[in-house]
């Protein structure tokens, strides 16, 4: 029971796959600039996470080792799809502003990793679980990087205002640049070098290092 | 094991699988479509709304929609027809039967192949009197059709307010058509100057010292394809293919 407890928390802090692997950066740049949009997001990638590690998991033993990336594709896809068609139904204002995110779920290295990774190896519960918290990981970069981005990018807060802006007679100037996807990256990097500064076994070994001269200049030539 | 990896095999589990994935994935669609056709009937409403600059945010888009009178119009004559019946009225569909539509030629400006010979429009009254309208349009821009709706103050040329609903531009360049900002430059310019189209995108800003500048709008940085498809669907559709006799007939009191 122990395991499935860590496979569940291990991703959000431990092993985050933003944080760590460096994965599914693209969609944390485009969608994290309020956060009422982040939250349904970081909801369908969570979903689609954990189902889509369980039917991979669920069918593990019956794919073709030859096909079983397309496999995985035509699973998550699906799912995907399903997603976006409940979005449009129960959620219309947000979908439009989604748009072709919903849809670039699909291509989230996230999702795709976890199934190949961790759901081919592993039984259907613990696929799912693992899925739950890797979701859970992604969507906690997610989320703390679309409150500095409202907050300080518009002044706000799930579209309610905090920080009055100046264009309405407050005292506060937005930040333009935290509206604009670049400024995730450097959200991202804040999180990341924050996130290793206090766990610092995080930190990669250095591939090679330079080894000192042993000859002096003089020598050399 | 092995023998997971034989031909037969891996078709077996790629077609079982498609066909479980199709079947998962279409009745999820069927079973949703009812939702999704009614918000998007509820979307077109709030964009005509929007468009005039009614649109009041929180309140029931229905219930706001009923100062919206809504009639059909034969571009042709240029007047209200009652040939065809309101209920169920699908400009996209007349715009394709070659029997209530038109095939363009040299003069499809807008990029739309065929022009519908009925229109729905949107009146708003006060008094007794038509104080908006609001005029479907549509055209191509870079990548897509935009479509969308121009509202007209009760002058009939000057511009209460313009909204694409739906279109596939580039977000952020051409995807800017939806910025309030740039929706914002619109209301007050006029469409027509002397009883020609003259409204357009222009390169630069646009203020008082501009010539002609009630006719002229900034256009979108960036997205100079899709500026011209707007410019150019306003072109047809207020000229005289368009909406060009109706609006003329609106003024003078003869539609």
């Amino acid at each position: 029971m122990s395991t499935m407890k860590e496979a569940l928390t291990s991703p959000i802090l431990q092993n985050n796959p933003i944080a760590l692997q460096i994965l599914g950066i693209c969609s944390a740049l485009a969608v994290t600039s309020s956060l009422k949009v982040t939250l349904v997001m970081c909801i369908s990638v969570i979903l689609v996470t954990g189902c889509s590690s369980f039917a991979v998991s669920l069918i593990r033993n019956q794919i073709p080792s030859s096909i079983r990336i397309i496999v995985q594709m035509v699973i998550i896809a699906s799912l995907v799809i399903v997603v976006d068609q409940l979005l449009k139904a129960y959620a219309f204002a947000i979908s439009k502003q989604l748009s072709v995110f919903v849809g670039l779920i699909i291509t989230n290295c996230i999702v795709m990793g976890r199934a190949e990774g961790f759901a081919m190896k592993n039984p259907p519960l613990a696929s799912f679980v693992d899925g739950i918290g890797n979701g859970l990981g992604y969507s906690v970069v997610l989320i703390s990087i679309a409150v500095v981005r409202e907050l300080f990018g518009s002044g706000k807060l799930f579209g309610f205002e905090v920080l009055p802006l100046i264009t309405d007679g407050g005292w506060y100037v937005p930040n333009g640049l935290l509206l604009l996807p670049p400024s995730a990256f450097f959200l991202i990097g804040i999180f990341i070098w924050v996130l290793r500064s206090v766990k610092t076994d995080q930190v990669e070994k250095e591939e090679f290092k330079i080894t000192k001269n042993t000859r002096s200049v003089k020598e050399a030539f | 094991m092995a023998n997971n990896d034989s031909i037969q095999r891996t078709l077996l589990v790629a077609v079982t699988l498609c066909i479980v994935c199709a079947l998962f994935v279409s009745s999820a669609a069927v079973m949703l479509k009812p939702a999704q056709v009614i918000n998007k009937a509820l979307d077109r409403k709030a964009n005509i709304l929007a468009a005039a600059g009614l649109l009041v945010p929180g309140e029931s888009i229905e219930e706001q929609f009923k100062q919206v009178t809504t009639k059909i119009v034969d571009l042709n004559t240029g007047k209200f027809s009652d040939e065809i019946a309101l209920k169920g009225f699908e400009q996209a569909k007349v715009a394709k039967d070659s029997a209530t539509s038109i095939a363009l030629g040299e003069e499809d400006m807008a990029k739309i192949r065929r022009r519908e010979n009925y229109a729905m429009v949107y009146l708003i009254e006060k008094n007794g009197q038509y104080d908006k309208v609001i005029l479907p349009v549509r055209g191509y821009g870079l990548w897509s059709t935009l479509y969308g709706f121009v509202a007209l103050e009760s002058d009939f040329n000057t511009v209460a307010g313009l909204g694409f609903y739906e279109h596939g531009e580039t977000p952020g360049l051409g995807g800017e058509v939806d910025n309030p900002k740039w929706k914002a430059m619109w209301p007050g310019k006029e469409i027509y100057d002397d009883g020609d189209v003259a409204i357009e995108l222009v390169k630069g800003n646009v203020d008082s010292s501009t010539p002609n500048a009630e006719n002229k709008v900034d256009a979108l940085s960036g997205a100079t394809l899709t500026s011209r498809g707007v410019s150019n669907l306003l072109r047809f559709w207020m000229g005289e293919l368009g909406y060009k006799s109706f609006l003329s007939n609106l003024r003078s009191g003869e539609a």
